[in-house]
């Protein structure tokens, strides 16, 4: 369907054919507005130093790594680095792109943030960021997923945010961004959307990025400093896809780094319920953007799944669609069944509970892994923790005796 | 070929009138039943039939219409479904406008929706997520195979960016009334109508003005300075809101009659 693609035009916000600005036109001028500040914050010193405060002293940054080598035994005794971004505060990557976004908010004289969220790592963040500036905060949930990850429900409440479940639709993660957009619509003059992954209209994907490629570049410089040269690999989970993103960018220009995503094979690419969208769909328009969609032929969005929740998601980040057409970064997936193997296997050898998104990514790494062999070098992105994923694991592994029915699935 | 939308529009100014614009999703509550009430539509006094097209992920819609669209998905309606209405709405004596989400035009292909549509009788397309900026492909179509294309402005817009889109306006402007979704409103305020005034300082082309309007005295009061008054959510209540198709078109026909009397009372 290369005839469809918009052409490649030198605009800002296209990957190639992918990204771009499909939106109604009453979100232009904010969206301009946006790209406008986040160009002089990532100039100013005074934004920048802010930034920077707020990593050391806030989240915890710089996050350490952990080689673990009783996991890599399992990984065809490959040498695995792990990126401990599930030891940020409130437990993910998603805290990077958060705090930027919100002080980006206060730069631009606006009061109150909204934001979309799916198992509710991203919702939490929001609402931590927004407490500590003094921002009003709403939080979009499909109402499937308030049900499943109640406690985060509860979070989010605590920290002064209001959390509105959305009915609509298959009341997941791609309803919430349809409510977050209408409410933007309706309350941009006063309101900041902190979307919460590489996606939607230009400047999101590229600003997103821009505020996770710390990831990265930590990494990088740590790496080298206790292996003495750059990874074989580095691995990612890929749902909208920030995180890889993060971990990528700064190993773009390192030719001999191969970068691979790992997406959600759910129940199996061939049961059509999975998201894995390099793997069967074609390109199109979600959420503002032009990239990889899962659509039937008529082009009507097609429900996701995934165990996790974080990775449910029908589309994915323009800049992977690029990444990926152009050879720079391959993309393979993880059923449920891989993902939550590797999700014990972590458990029982290294004593760190991931968060069911990371564990695709241990998944991938167990795979690639076994086939660089002894003298392979992994860098792993442990996006978040597993503590928001207990109930799912507990029933999914027979933890607790007579679980309540319901519940993750 | 077939009477345009700027001819209906050219016609109702000599008439002294704003032209009364009607949207109805097909599908809703069936292909037939929403054929059938555009024809209705039609007959009960609407100009220039907006034909929607139910899409999974309709951001700009509010819960009347949002509600309908994923009904008529439920019931299994299809894109090519718009097509019979469209010729329908023709043959009734009115231009049909298309109305839809722009990843169901780029799925079939741009070209391809264009011709496809030309032939049924289409007028031209309403593109709510589409800005001129992204419409390469969608010009091009439109140009080739005649269609109006209808972009839109907004009271967010800057005078540079209702200028940009504008230029690449056909049939009229679609001028948004205020910052939201779709659907009914108590008041339609002072920001449709300086919408109107600041996109009227940079054209020549109609400017119809859309959200909100629900009775006629707001088509009266929007009459007043706009070149057409579209309805949505208020005409699609009629049908999810009937106990059977029958009242449905009764109350459907009842408001277009309202509705058309308060486009032609407003000046």
């Amino acid at each position: 369907m290369t005839d469809l693609r918009p052409q490649p035009l030198a605009r800002p916000g296209r990957f190639g054919p992918f990204g771009g600005r499909y939106v109604p036109e009453a979100l232009i001028p904010a969206l301009e507005e946006l790209d406008e500040a986040r160009h002089k914050a990532m100039v100013d010193p005074e934004f920048l130093g802010e930034l920077e405060r707020l990593h050391r002293t806030y989240t915890g940054r710089p996050s350490i790594i952990t080689e673990v080598p009783r996991f890599a035994e399992h990984a065809g005794g490959a040498r695995i680095i792990l990126k401990r971004e599930d030891l940020n505060h409130t437990g993910s990557h998603k805290i990077n792109n958060v705090l930027a976004q919100a002080l980006l908010t206060k730069r631009m004289g606006k009061t109150r943030v909204i934001a979309e969220t799916g198992a509710g790592q991203h919702g939490v963040a929001t609402a931590t960021a927004a407490a500590l500036m003094g921002l009003e905060c709403v939080i979009y949930m499909g109402k499937v997923d308030t049900e499943r990850q109640a406690l985060n429900v509860a979070r989010m409440r605590m920290l002064g945010a209001t959390v509105v479940a959305v009915p609509t639709g298959s009341a997941t993660l791609k309803d919430a961004i349809n409510d977050a957009l209408r409410d933007w619509v309706t309350n941009v003059g006063h309101t900041h959307y902190i979307l919460g992954t590489v996606t939607g209209p230009h400047p999101f994907p590229e600003m997103v990025r821009d505020f996770h490629r710390i990831i990265g570049v930590e990494a990088r410089g740590q790496v080298l400093d206790v292996t003495g040269r750059l990874p074989d690999a580095v691995i990612a989970c890929v749902g909208g896809g920030s995180n890889a993103m993060g971990i990528f960018h700064r190993f773009i220009d390192d030719a001999g780094v191969r970068l691979v995503g790992i997406e959600a094979g759910g129940e199996g690419v061939a049961s059509g319920r999975h998201a894995a969208r390099f793997a069967a769909s074609e390109p199109g328009v979600l959420h503002g953007t032009f990239s990889y969609l899962m659509q039937d032929d008529d082009g009507q969005t097609l429900e996701s799944h995934s165990i996790s929740a974080g990775l449910d998601y029908p589309s994915v980040g323009p800049e992977h669609a690029f990444l990926r057409d152009s050879g720079r970064a391959e993309y393979r997936y993880a059923t449920d069944e891989q993902a939550m193997s590797a999700f014990q296997l972590l458990c029982r050898t290294e004593g760190i509970i991931p968060a069911l998104e990371s564990a695709h990514a241990l998944a991938g790494a167990i795979e690639v892994g076994r086939e660089l062999g002894r003298d392979g070098l992994l860098l792993v992105n442990l996006s978040g923790r597993g503590d928001k994923d207990m109930h799912t694991a507990a029933q999914y592994f027979g933890l607790i005796d007579d679980a309540p029915a319901g519940g993750a699935q | 070929m077939s009477i345009g939308v700027g001819e209906v529009l050219q016609r109702c100014r000599e008439e002294d009138r704003a032209a009364l614009v009607g949207y109805l999703p097909v599908g809703f509550p069936d292909v037939p039943g929403s054929v059938d009430a555009m024809v209705a539509m039609v007959e009960a006094g609407v100009d220039i039939v907006e034909v929607g097209v139910p899409y999974s992920d309709p951001l700009m819609d509010g819960p009347v219409i949002a509600y309908a669209a994923d009904q008529a998905l439920r019931r299994g309606v299809h894109v090519a479904d718009v097509f019979t209405a469209t010729r329908a709405v023709r043959d009734a004596g009115a231009p049909p406008l298309v109305m839809s989400y722009w990843n169901l035009i780029l799925r079939q292909g741009p070209q391809e929706f264009a011709r496809r549509l030309a032939a049924a009788g289409g007028a031209g397309i309403i593109t709510p997520d589409l800005i001129p900026d992204e419409a390469g492909a969608w010009i091009e179509a439109s140009d080739l195979t005649g269609l109006d294309r209808i972009f839109l402005v907004a009271p967010s817009s800057t005078e540079q960016r209702i200028a940009a889109v504008t230029q690449q306006c056909r049939g009229f402007v679609y001028a948004v009334s205020h910052m939201g979704v779709t659907g009914a409103r108590t008041s339609m305020g002072d920001a449709a109508s300086v919408i109107v005034e600041r996109t009227r300082a940079v054209t020549d082309k109609p400017v119809c003005v859309g959200l909100g309007v629900s009775n006629g005295a707001q088509a009266a009061e929007v009459a007043a300075y706009a070149d057409g008054v579209i309805v949505g959510s208020a005409l699609v209540r009629c049908l999810t809101e009937a106990q059977d198709a029958e009242s449905g078109t009764k109350a459907l026909r009842e408001l277009v009659a309202e509705l058309a009397e308060g486009v032609r009372s407003g000046r």
